[in-house]
């Protein structure tokens, strides 16, 4: 049986378009207003939602979403919240994954935690620490429940490690698009499509792009040769900008509408 | 000692490697480079070399007898790390990892440091190697160790404070790792301690090793037998791991690493990894952390900088689980009072991490008695601690 995050990537394969991918902590900027971000990305065209999973020691996260992590976790969230908040995407209709550092994975019980990722309606998880080499129980835990192990490939991967990290990824392969954080950037990196090209040489697993993504203009170019474009920071710094929480959630649903224009927009 | 487990980067379950895709292809060509150079005549006599006429080796014992009438009467033997160039152990392993790097092809240096040891360490190698050093340090132990930030300017490198977290060494390494993954290209992470991903812990073990391999010489030399018990101080474990590592077959001999209990494991203030922690993962490998119910670090305690830190390798791990290896908890106020007792029996100042070893020598020497043979390993001076011993010891500045 399909997730519906693998559904949603045939429909937009026929549909001649990229997906756009959403990203937010769980319990940011508090727990009640994550949700209404949820509310704000579904309203705004968002294809399908990352959950994030607050983390103390975020080496793969750039200042804006450490921020956030920061502020979340202050204010007590774990996984009861992130789950919460997976299952509010979930119950919108929309496809949705949970993205987190491997140790509250381990913690809460590896099998355990892919099973309350089915149990709230999720379709994966997005694994951005976990190498290929550590990830055996990972590995029998997500193919019994049947859930996307999604992995993270960069510029420096080799070829021959592509095919092998690929293989383990159902869903969608996640696309670094840089050597670096997440954040914005000024312009998304001209290697990300050589990357793209490399990964479609070795698997048919769709690709979605992140690392950089901010604008209409960076969705359509990325959107011109991935199945999926992941935008995260851009939202957040919306969401830290805003003068309240409901201009917060206003801005961000403005943000979506224009990224999934963008989308749209590429072929 | 070298097994097919550890061959694979792992001691037993611990180990391993969790880190971004991205670093990967570092991680693999550290890993050729450095079991190329282990087997190459010019490296081992370039090493060899530096450490015969810039660090100082081999370090020497001393007897320490006046310090062994608070030990039980025990033999008390110190191996002298705090003579090295620089003052401390860290030495060791950064002279070897900055050779590796020219051997990479590499220009740029960047390294984590809560005492400041390290970081000193690694601008001194990058000064002698004409390497660019840029050293990651909490905002919070800048302003405790002023005085390390000052030695690491002088030296040509760039302290960058880091501002996210808890401010200290784990968020010092966080950074570290962010620079790494957007830079490796150009970059070597020159990692302090025997933790991160692999081959960081075997790698960071075999520079230290050498500590070991003299003392385990000079106390046979010595006293014509292997000592009954090796202690250390463990916060992340290099200098143990150094110590200990030569002696691991010697089963007679007891391995015994100090953790920092800070104010006490009970307290919940401590950097006790092993003692008060759970197995997860934490910076790269499997391994003890302080951690809570949701896998979140948390923020270890310690009156020394060098052990505050909520990891510890994973081959101590690994010796605690098969039970090779006995780590105890020693707390700031008993750390402090053998700071004080070694100071003032021996003459030797010792570094306020390394006092927790001296504090377990004393506990173990009364257990053990008169005919005990204790080893312990030194692993450095005090100086860089006297503001915060004069502090500690209401002594005006």
């Amino acid at each position: 049986m399909s997730t519906p995050l693998e559904s949603l990537f045939v429909k937009v394969r026929a549909e001649n378009r990229a997906a756009l991918i959403a990203y937010i902590p769980a319990g940011f900027p508090s727990q009640a207003g994550c949700k209404k971000i949820i509310k704000a990305f579904v309203d705004g065209g968002v294809d399908a939602i990352e959950i994030g999973f607050p983390y103390s020691d975020p080496v793969m996260d750039g200042p804006t979403i450490q921020a956030a992590a920061d502020q979340a976790l202050s204010q007590g969230t774990g996984a009861a919240e992130v789950f919460d908040a997976l299952k509010c995407a979930t119950e919108l209709g929309v496809p949705a994954v949970v993205m987190t550092y491997w140790n509250p994975i381990e913690k809460y019980g590896v099998e355990k935690f892919a099973q309350a990722i089915a149990d709230n309606g999720g379709s994966g998880v997005i694994t951005p620490d976990l190498t290929i080499e550590e990830s055996a129980e990972w590995k029998t835990a997500v193919e019994k429940i049947g859930i996307n192990p999604i992995y993270v490939v960069a510029p420096s991967t080799t070829d021959s490690r592509l095919g092998q990290v690929t293989a383990r990824c159902s869903g969608f392969v996640y696309v670094a698009s840089l050597m670096g954080v997440t954040g914005t950037r000024a312009a998304v990196s001209s290697g990300a499509p050589d990357l793209v090209s490399r990964v479609r040489s070795v698997t048919d697993t769709p690709v979605a792009v992140g690392l950089g993504v901010s604008t209409r203009e960076q969705a359509k170019g990325v959107a011109g040769y991935a199945d999926g474009v992941i935008v995260g920071s851009a939202f957040i710094n919306r969401i830290i900008e805003a003068t309240d929480e409901a201009a917060g959630v206003q801005a961000v649903q403005e943000l979506a509408k224009q990224l999934s224009l963008g989308v749209r927009e590429g072929r | 000692m070298t097994t097919m487990q550890e061959l694979a980067g792992h001691f037993g379950p611990y180990g391993g490697r969790f880190v971004p895709e991205a670093l990967i292809g570092a991680l693999e060509e550290l890993d050729a480079a450095r079991i190329a150079a282990q087997t190459d005549p010019l490296f081992i006599e370039e090493l060899a070399e530096l450490h015969r006429t810039y660090t100082g080796r081999p370090s020497i014992i001393t007897e320490a007898t006046r310090f062994a009438e608070h030990a039980g009467g025990a033999r008390i033997i110190l191996k002298r790390e705090d003579l090295n160039h620089t003052g401390s152990h860290k030495i060791n392993n950064v002279l070897g990892q900055a050779l590796l790097t020219k051997r990479m092809g590499k220009k740029r240096i960047i390294a984590e440091t809560g005492a400041g040891q390290h970081g000193v360490a690694s601008a001194t190698a990058a000064a002698l190697m004409g390497l660019d050093c840029v050293v990651y340090m909490g905002e919070e132990d800048t302003k405790r160790q002023a005085l390390n930030v000052a030695r690491m300017k002088l030296l040509g490198a760039e302290v960058i404070p880091v501002t996210s977290g808890s401010k200290t060494l784990k968020d010092a390494i966080n950074e570290a790792m962010r620079d790494w993954v957007t830079n490796v290209a150009t970059t070597h992470y020159l990692l302090g301690t025997v933790a991160g991903p692999h081959p960081f812990p075997s790698m960071v073990r075999d520079f230290h090793k050498i500590i070991g391999e003299e003392a385990r010489e000079q106390v046979l030399e010595l006293t014509g037998r292997l000592p009954d018990a090796v202690m250390a101080c463990v916060g992340g474990g290099s200098n143990a791991i150094g110590i200990f590592h030569p002696f691991i077959s010697d089963h007679d001999v007891r391995l015994i690493g100090l953790e920092a209990a800070g104010d006490g494991v009970e307290t919940g203030r401590h950097a006790a990894t092993i003692t008060g922690g759970s197995p997860g993962v934490l910076h790269g490998n499997r391994t003890y952390v302080l951690q809570d119910e949701n896998g979140q670090t948390i923020e270890s305690h310690s009156i020394s900088a060098g052990l505050d830190y909520p990891g510890v390798g994973p081959e101590h791990a690994y010796l605690h689980d098969i039970g090779r290896a006995e780590y105890r908890a020693i707390t700031d106020a008993q750390a402090m009072e053998a700071f004080s007792i070694l100071s003032k029996t021996e003459g030797i100042i010792p570094a306020i991490e390394t006092a927790h070893a001296l504090a377990g020598a004393m506990q173990v020497g009364k257990e053990l008695g008169p005919t005990a043979i204790i080893l312990i390993n030194l692993s450095g001076r005090g100086d860089k601690d006297v503001q915060t011993a004069a502090q500690y010891f209401g002594i005006p500045l």
